[in-house]
């Protein structure tokens, strides 16, 4: 399945410059790490293995924070707090 | 000028929100057990995905991908199917670059190909897309993923607080 992805690349004709970008911008999303140097090069592996880890990170926040949203909102009526809520957050 | 990132934000605070007082509206316990609210975990994470989803609506190929996946679930009959457009792959330069270097031992297109196979489980849609839509798709994914922490920590702390 991947050699089929790999003539697909070559078929569009990305260059390395492209992908170095988007890499990049991905980079500055990911979260500081205290004792990396950051005017180090990444390797593009390191960058996709740190994407990921964020990710599935980002995916158990969620998950977190619904499991502890599903145990307060059966203590609160969630109409009243809604619109102070909203313009709370909006703010 | 209007934030289009906050007009995202503030789209998915009032369909979370909705879907909140929705779950509460048709579930109202006081004294909930273990399942029950297992249960309502499991409609909050859900509501909370696809509410990022319906705010970004068909403008990515995460979000279709998302949308596809809610439609299909919700009907036995997944009737129409709108055509999957792959985006042109534009990206403006980064301020300030980062240098970031294609590892030459595992060189050429296939050998990055190989490294995205993790990532294209964790980002919806990804086992299609090329890798420069990929790794695109993937910032504007991870954008909202943070955009939804956010804004769930804050509710979580108001509700908290209003104790």
């Amino acid at each position: 399945m991947s050699s089929s992805r790999w003539r697909e690349s070559s078929r569009t004709n990305i260059s390395e410059e492209q992908i170095t970008q988007l890499l990049s911008t991905l980079r500055q999303l990911l979260p500081e790490i205290p004792h990396s140097h950051s005017h180090k090069a990444s390797s593009a592996a390191k960058v996709l293995k740190q994407t990921c880890n964020y990710i599935k990170t980002l995916h158990r926040e969620v998950d977190d924070l619904s499991d502890r949203l599903s145990q307060l909102l059966a203590t609160i009526d969630a109409d009243s707090a809604e619109a102070a809520i909203i313009r709370s957050l909006l703010i | 000028v209007k934030n289009p990132s906050s007009s995202l934000k503030s789209r998915f605070i009032t369909r979370f929100l909705g879907a909140l007082t929705k779950t509460n509206a048709e579930d109202p316990i006081s004294s909930p057990s273990p399942t029950r609210i297992f249960q309502r975990y499991r409609r909050i994470k859900v509501a909370s995905n696809k509410s990022m989803a319906y705010s970004v609506r068909s403008r990515r190929i995460w979000s279709r991908a998302l949308l596809s996946r809610f439609r299909s679930r919700r009907s036995a009959f997944s009737g129409r199917r709108s055509s999957v457009k792959t985006t042109n792959c534009t990206t403006s330069p980064p301020p300030a670059l980062i240098k970031v270097t294609i590892d030459e031992n595992k060189t050429a297109k296939g050998g990055l190909d190989m490294q995205t196979d993790e990532l294209r489980e964790l980002v919806p849609g990804g086992e299609a897309m090329d890798v420069c839509n990929l790794l695109d798709e993937t910032a504007h994914y991870i954008k909202c993923l943070t955009t939804q922490v956010q804004v769930m920590r804050k509710i979580v702390d108001f509700y908290h607080h209003s104790k």
